[in-house]
């Protein structure tokens, strides 16, 4: 069995070859952002590009810090969060009862929810901006929240997942005497928590990155997003390039922690979300 | 469907124990369900719903800041068909989705196919390592391919003198022939991460005990692949083939950080233009037109797609 993984055959070494050159091509995008933040500016606007930063320094971050980038930062984070935990809750609770119960109008949002999926979602922007000025809520975090909340696809995966709890727990938690919070509690939320940590870390990094609904929400200096705050400087400096890359840096380091450390989770999501009926 | 379900005693064991549902069974279920789908249905029915139906209904009007909406009726669609900006941007869109697509799809799939048999470290590193500009976000990666794609200061220019590629700087970025293959280029590395943790878990799940018996009776590794392998992983390549349509008619974050549009439109895709017209020239009537039609586009496609699948699956 494993005298075939063993040999080196030429197309192996090709592919090897070919997997060295994109894993480079990906990376170093990304070692450009942190080595370039730590250049002076003499070292970035030459023509001969250096491959390390022989002269470390933190100028360019201090400079990044003169603007509000930590409370851009918090209110990516406050963002982020909110919207993973608000849509865990209400994705699990109506995840569950789509696939577990029968009632009337269950056809109907099901529908509805498989059709709004199949949109696209930055064409809802114009109306919502509109919709949120009339809440008198545009321009606060909230007008990102609530979108990113109310988009069906964590339903659809919750559903999926509890669609697998075997009805008769169900019944004899009924039997048992237990209510409907009680079940949903105290058997439907552990037998889905896989399902749940999924949902979050996905739902986390794309409430991260969602750029063009942040943009279009929020426009305060002090409302915005730390992707939102590194667009704006590249606007206003564009060949402050050390600048921008702290600014880089500094949005690019929380997330790709909670990336690292959630790895696992983040690969189930993505593949289960596809395995759609 | 729904009501007749509920109304009528249930068979069989793994529906309700044969208890059958009266109708005040029906009633306090559909209260209970009702109470526990009123949280998302808020949010959903107010923030996804409502908009889509006024995004429809706006495209009917005139619409615009700080005044009365003026009915056209059919006048924004008119309007668009004769906006050569609009066909531009199509015609943009359509080229990124034309070579975006296979190319993200086939790659991803070979990407998939060289690691998915590695040792588990080492297939979860290179899944990592792909994802990577994914997680990253488009603001952070595109600041610094702007950097990278610099006349001037830029490391493509540098490196592209160096191995004898070009001899004068090249202005990628300015050039409307080659900002657009700069932006294919990017998209394409934020869009195969995705695609390949589908793959690598697609592979991974085709039954191992036929593509063993299909090696035993002499098949070639390249005939295990397209007779045994491909047609089980047939719905990971559609659903693939879907994200990356809808992902790259979506472009935006690139193009408006890159180029803006430029130069002189001719890196506009739909959306750039949408967001054009509605957020830099308020035309709201208008860019919701095109939102629809972009829908329309979208809706079709998929569809297209799921059908050819369905076909080649028989």
């Amino acid at each position: 069995m494993n005298t075939v993984t063993g040999k080196m055959t030429p197309y192996k070494v090709i592919s090897g070859i070919i997997l060295a050159i994109l894993t480079v091509f990906l990376v170093f995008p990304l070692y450009w952002i942190f080595t370039g933040s730590v250049k002076t500016a003499a070292d970035i606007n030459t023509p001969t590009p250096q491959w390390f930063p022989t002269n470390p320094t933190l100028a360019n971050y201090e400079k990044l810090f003169d603007n509000p980038a930590l409370l851009w930062l918090w209110n990516t984070i406050f963002i982020a969060v909110v919207a993973m935990a608000l849509t865990c809750i209400t994705a699990a609770m109506a995840g569950y009862v789509l696939a577990k119960k029968k009632f009337y109008g269950r056809t109907v949002i099901f529908s509805l929810i498989v059709c709004a999926m199949a949109l696209p979602k930055q064409v809802i922007l114009i109306p919502l901006l509109k919709e949120m000025s009339f809440l008198g809520i545009h321009d606060t975090l909230w007008a990102v929240i609530l979108p990113t909340v109310g988009w069906p696809f964590g339903v659809f995966l919750m559903k999926q997942f509890s669609e697998g709890i075997p009805n008769e727990m169900l019944e004899a938690a009924r039997i048992d005497g237990a209510g409907e919070i009680r079940t949903f509690v105290q058997i439907i939320l552990p037998m889905v928590k896989p399902g749940i940590g999924a949902l979050a870390i996905f739902t986390f990094i794309t409430a991260w990155n969602d750029y063009f609904m942040q943009l279009i929400m929020l426009t305060k200096n002090t409302s915005l997003t730390i992707s939102l705050g590194i667009a704006n400087l590249q606007a206003e400096m564009a060949t402050d390039f050390g600048l921008i890359m702290a600014g880089a840096a500094v949005a690019a380091i929380p997330i790709l922690a909670v990336f690292l450390m959630f790895q696992k989770y983040f690969t189930q999501g993505i593949t289960m979300g596809a395995v759609k009926g | 469907m729904t009501t007749s379900a509920a109304k009528q005693p249930v068979k069989g064991p793994s529906k309700r124990s044969g208890l059958g549902i009266s109708r005040a069974e029906a009633r306090r279920e559909t209260i209970a369900a009702y109470l526990f789908l009123l949280p998302f249905l808020i949010v959903f029915v107010g923030f996804v719903l409502i908009p889509m139906v006024m995004c429809l209904w706006t495209s009917f009007f005139d619409s615009t800041m700080a005044r009365e909406d003026i009915f056209v009726g059919f006048g924004n669609y008119i309007k668009m068909f004769q906006d050569d900006i609009f066909w531009k941007a199509l015609m943009n869109t359509a080229l990124i989705v034309v070579v975006a697509v296979p190319t993200v799809t086939a790659f991803s799939l070979w990407v998939a196919s060289a690691i998915y048999k590695m040792k588990a470290a080492s297939c979860s590193f290179f899944r990592c390592i792909f994802y990577l500009p994914v997680v990253t976000g488009t603001v952070a990666v595109t600041v610094v391919w702007k950097w990278m794609f610099n006349n001037y200061y830029g490391i493509i220019n540098y490196v592209a003198k160096g191995v004898g590629v070009i001899d004068n700087n090249v202005n990628w970025l300015g050039n409307p022939k080659t900002a657009i293959w700069c932006i294919i280029l990017i998209l394409f590395t934020t869009s195969i991460g995705q695609p390949i943790v589908l793959y690598v878990s697609a592979l991974g799940n085709v039954d191992a005990s036929l593509t063993e018996a299909a090696q035993v009776d002499g098949a070639t590794k390249l005939q295990t692949f397209w007779k045994i392998m491909w047609p089980q992983i047939t719905p990971t390549t559609l659903y693939i083939l879907v994200i990356t349509t809808i992902n790259s008619f979506q472009c935006f974050a690139l193009i408006q950080l890159l180029t803006s549009g430029g130069p002189n439109h001719a890196t506009d895709t739909i959306m750039y233009y949408i967001y054009y017209q509605a957020f830099k020239l308020y035309q709201y009537g208008y860019g919701n037109a095109m939102g629809v039609i972009l829908a329309i586009i979208i809706a079709l496609l998929s569809a297209l797609q799921f059908k050819v699948a369905g076909k080649g699956n028989d």
